[in-house]
């Protein structure tokens, strides 16, 4: 065992692989080159339609062992992974790892499969049930949860091999050119599937909608997909995308987007030129909504909102509030049309988005960042990961990248949770690192991290309800009580890796 | 009673939600009415009873002026409000159907009661009257000089609509006649007025429009059911920047009449007063809450004004 920069435990070695600990978020430099993969070639008159994914997982030369992925763009309503695994259980293989960019509650179909071992392990994130019961020791595999930005990294530096990436893709011609603006799941950006169809051993598109060559626009191109399949149904499109999302109505998140909106004005970064991401929740629509009526009323021009994007964003586009939009994963159905509508609406890669491990990602470029939290604790780390629970349910998605990349990274979040403070003395487990972290606005106060003290002095300045974190914490735990401490045997169910590949913190089995 | 108190916002909060109870040191509003009237069933009278009180001893920290809505003194929960929550001490209880000075008298001496047992100073508790009924609005005048402890008339139209058989609109025509009255009322008793509720939540346009008239007509704040109005509100009882402007002029004219020894000094030919500092000085506690001035108003000047 060694101690991180944070404090934390972690192994020397998980699944094989020996670890590096965190030890803060600048300095490990890469190493090597940009994994390659062999050259092939492909005369003309050859086909590249193939008849079934049984077929497919044949021609990638699939074999005990190896590792394929998929992307996560069609979220809860994928139905490729599980068809995908579904069909490698049937042809007999064992020992499969699971390299997709997320798995979602959808992929609990899965599960019989881990007990039988079919799956290996997970190079990636799981939301859901499949972490739920690796926290309860309920299924054995290794997971290794990676942020977008962490997981690209591992793609294209090599240490997350993909022999075989399966392509979601919801508009695609026979010679595999593809995007994912058109057809009925049409998902929008394939930021993450662009990292694999570069990046993997062998590049299978699968589709619902087969249109005549070529696809128009091409988000992923032939020239990097070798083999085409076409299925009946892609997913459900009623879970591929979530409906319009929603400005919160809850006086509390109102309370608390009005408090982060203003920490955004005294920052000074709200003029022109201004870059901005928000999630797609009730109180990030709230704050932007907000930051909204700032730009218009004062004739603020941003530069470019980022991250997923939502028909809100999209609506600040159209409005000339932003110049672009830098889309790596479409939120609502108004931001997929507006994909291929708005020409400064421009898809971009999971690399290109967060890598910390290119020559410079989007995320370097954004001044302020809106994210949530489960927890956070007096030195501002955070925690998505884990809920209070101390079951792994959530992946990381681009926290850690944007946090890290952002000039203000603001946290967003109401102090009480069900009965549960937001605040601790130690959150369970750290996804993104207090030093990457600015702010954290509650409903209750704001606290500011003491590496900005002239923002701390111009919120005091302006009235509003700065506190010192513990000062915060205290004041929500008069409300709830000081929380009972949980308790994890030693069995490390997952790795948190850090953006770099180090390890930020590991998930233990809960002690029931 | 006369004070200056800001109460742009008086934000009913029910009594019997912990969930809603515990938001009340967040919320931004000037002050709110813990209700155990209208929004507490039947059912749940002493349990809500019971858990405005502990809240009220845990929120030890105010930031805002807590004013209790208790059942009228005629149900047989009334008494029961007052003995279990004054002790918690709130600042004052907002009385519902104030239809007459007897029953404010009333209030006021059973207060007196309280706070002789409590050892409290006589006078410790405020009594805001909700004038609720054709009744009331005939006899606000009264009612208004009905105790000391009232520090303002609070309008409650849903029961007044009520009593007089007539349906609320938007647009509030129907309510013009009670408004005034009990405006009327207010200002020469020398308290302030608060307006009715705006139900309807998601409507802000009305909300706005609503507050607007009962700023200009000389209301002094407005009794809120949602905390997602209190912005709204407070943006329109917000001075205008040169009202903040003049009123600052004022201030440090007086401040020069002081150190020559008068009460009275000409501002561009105008002739400023008591009345006129008053002015200034509710428009800059005004400004100051709503973030557009600095500092707080200097009571010191305003005190040797009156």
């Amino acid at each position: 065992m060694a101690l991180n920069s944070l404090g934390r435990e972690i192994p020397e070695s998980y699944a094989g692989r020996r670890l590096v600990p965190y030890s803060d978020p600048w300095s490990l430099k890469p190493a090597g080159q940009i994994a390659a993969r062999e050259l092939r070639r492909r005369n003309p008159g050859e086909k590249k339609l193939l008849s079934s994914l049984r077929e497919a997982v044949d021609a990638a030369g699939l074999r005990d062992g190896m590792t394929i992925s998929t992307h996560h763009s069609l979220r809860n309503g994928d139905f490729l992974l599980n068809m995908v695994v579904n069909t490698l259980a049937e042809m007999g293989l064992k020992g499969i790892w699971i390299a997709s960019s997320s798995v979602h509650p959808v992929h609990a179909e899965i599960i019989p499969h881990i007990r039988s071992g079919v799956i290996a392990g997970f190079e990636c994130g799981v939301n859901g049930l499949i972490g739920e019961l690796a926290s309860k020791g309920e299924i054995s595999c290794p997971i290794i949860v990676r942020s977008h930005g962490g997981r690209a990294r591992s793609v294209i530096e090599g240490s997350v091999g993909i022999d075989c990436a399966f392509i979601a893709a919801p508009c695609c011609d026979e010679y595999g050119n593809l995007n994912g603006i058109f057809g009925p799941s049409a998902c929008g950006s394939l930021g993450y599937a662009q990292v694999d169809a570069l990046h993997a051993r062998v590049v299978v598109a699968v589709t619902d909608n087969l249109v005549p060559y070529p696809a128009i626009p091409v988000s992923i191109p032939q020239a990097l997909v070798d083999h085409v399949v076409l299925v009946e149904r892609l997913g459900d499109p009623a879970k591929i995308v979530s409906t319009t999302t929603r400005i919160t109505t809850d006086p509390v998140g109102l309370q608390i987007a009005n408090f982060a909106a203003q920490v955004i004005d005294a920052s000074g970064y709200l003029a022109d030129g201004f870059s901005f991401q928000t999630g797609s929740g009730g109180i990030s629509l709230a704050v932007a909504d907000r930051v909204r009526q700032l730009m218009r009323r004062r004739g603020i021009k941003g530069s470019f909102g980022c991250g997923g994007i939502t028909g809100y964003f999209v609506e600040m586009l159209e409005e000339g509030l932003f110049s672009a939009l830098l889309d790596v994963q479409c939120f609502d159905l108004d931001a997929v049309r507006s994909m291929g509508r708005n020409r400064t609406h421009q898809e971009i890669s999971a690399d290109m988005y967060a890598s910390p491990f290119n020559a410079g990602a989007v995320v370097n470029s954004l001044d302020c960042v809106i994210l949530g939290a489960t927890e956070v604790d007096s030195d501002f780390n955070v925690n998505v990961n884990t809920e209070s629970n101390g079951y792994l349910l959530h992946n990381t998605g681009g926290h850690s990248d944007t946090a890290a990349g952002a000039k203000l990274s603001i946290i967003v979040a109401p102090s009480i949770r069900g009965r549960l403070p937001i605040v601790k003395d130690r959150v369970t487990t750290v996804t993104t690192p207090g030093e990457t972290i600015g702010v954290v606005v509650t409903e209750r106060g704001i606290a500011v991290n003491d590496r900005l003290p002239e923002l701390r002095k111009e919120l005091a300045a302006r009235k509003l309800p700065v506190k010192e974190i513990g000062q915060l914490q205290q004041e929500i735990y008069r409300v709830t009580g000081t929380p009972r401490a949980l308790e994890f045997e030693d069995d490390v169910v997952a790795l948190i890796e850090y953006r770099d590949g180090s390890i930020i913190d590991v998930v233990r089995r809960v002690r029931e | 009673m006369t004070d200056s108190k800001l109460r742009r916002s008086l934000l009913y909060v029910p009594g019997n939600m912990p969930s809603m109870l515990q938001n009340i040191p967040v919320f931004e509003c000037d002050g709110v009415i813990v209700d155990l009237e209208d929004a507490v069933p039947l059912a749940e009278k002493d349990a809500a009873r019971q858990l405005v009180r502990r809240f009220l001893e845990n929120y030890t920290e105010r930031n805002k002026e807590i004013l209790v809505r208790i059942n009228p003194l005629d149900t047989r929960w009334g008494y029961e409000d007052l003995k279990t929550v004054l002790p918690a001490l709130p600042d004052g209880i907002r009385l519902p159907k104030a239809d007459t000075p007897e029953i404010v008298e009333r209030l006021d001496t059973l207060l007196t009661e309280f706070e002789e047992e409590l050892e409290l100073p006589i006078g410790r508790f405020g009594v805001l009257p909700s004038i609720e009924s054709a009744l009331g609005v005939i006899n606000a005048t009264a009612i208004s000089r009905s105790s000391s402890r009232i520090f303002a008339l609070a309008f409650g139209a849903e029961d007044y609509t009520a009593s007089m058989e007539i349906e609320r609109t938007k647009g509030g025509e129907e309510l013009f006649n009670a408004r005034t009255q009990i405006l009327w009322a207010a200002k020469a008793a020398g308290i302030q007025a608060i307006d009715t509720i705006f139900a309807d939540v998601s409507d802000m346009e009305g909300l706005r429009a609503e507050t607007e008239l009962a700023k200009r007509l000389g209301y002094t704040g407005k009794s809120l059911v949602n905390p997602r109005q209190i912005e709204v509100v407070h943006d329109v009882f917000a001075p205008k920047e040169e009202e903040v402007a003049y009123a600052l002029e004022v201030i440090e004219a007086i401040k020069r009449a002081r150190l020559l020894g008068t009460g009275v000094i000409s501002l561009k030919g105008k002739m400023i007063d008591a009345p006129v500092v008053k002015r200034a000085a509710r428009v800059l506690r005004t400004a100051y809450a709503h973030g557009m001035t600095d500092t707080p108003v200097d009571e010191e000047v305003i005190h040797g004004a009156q």
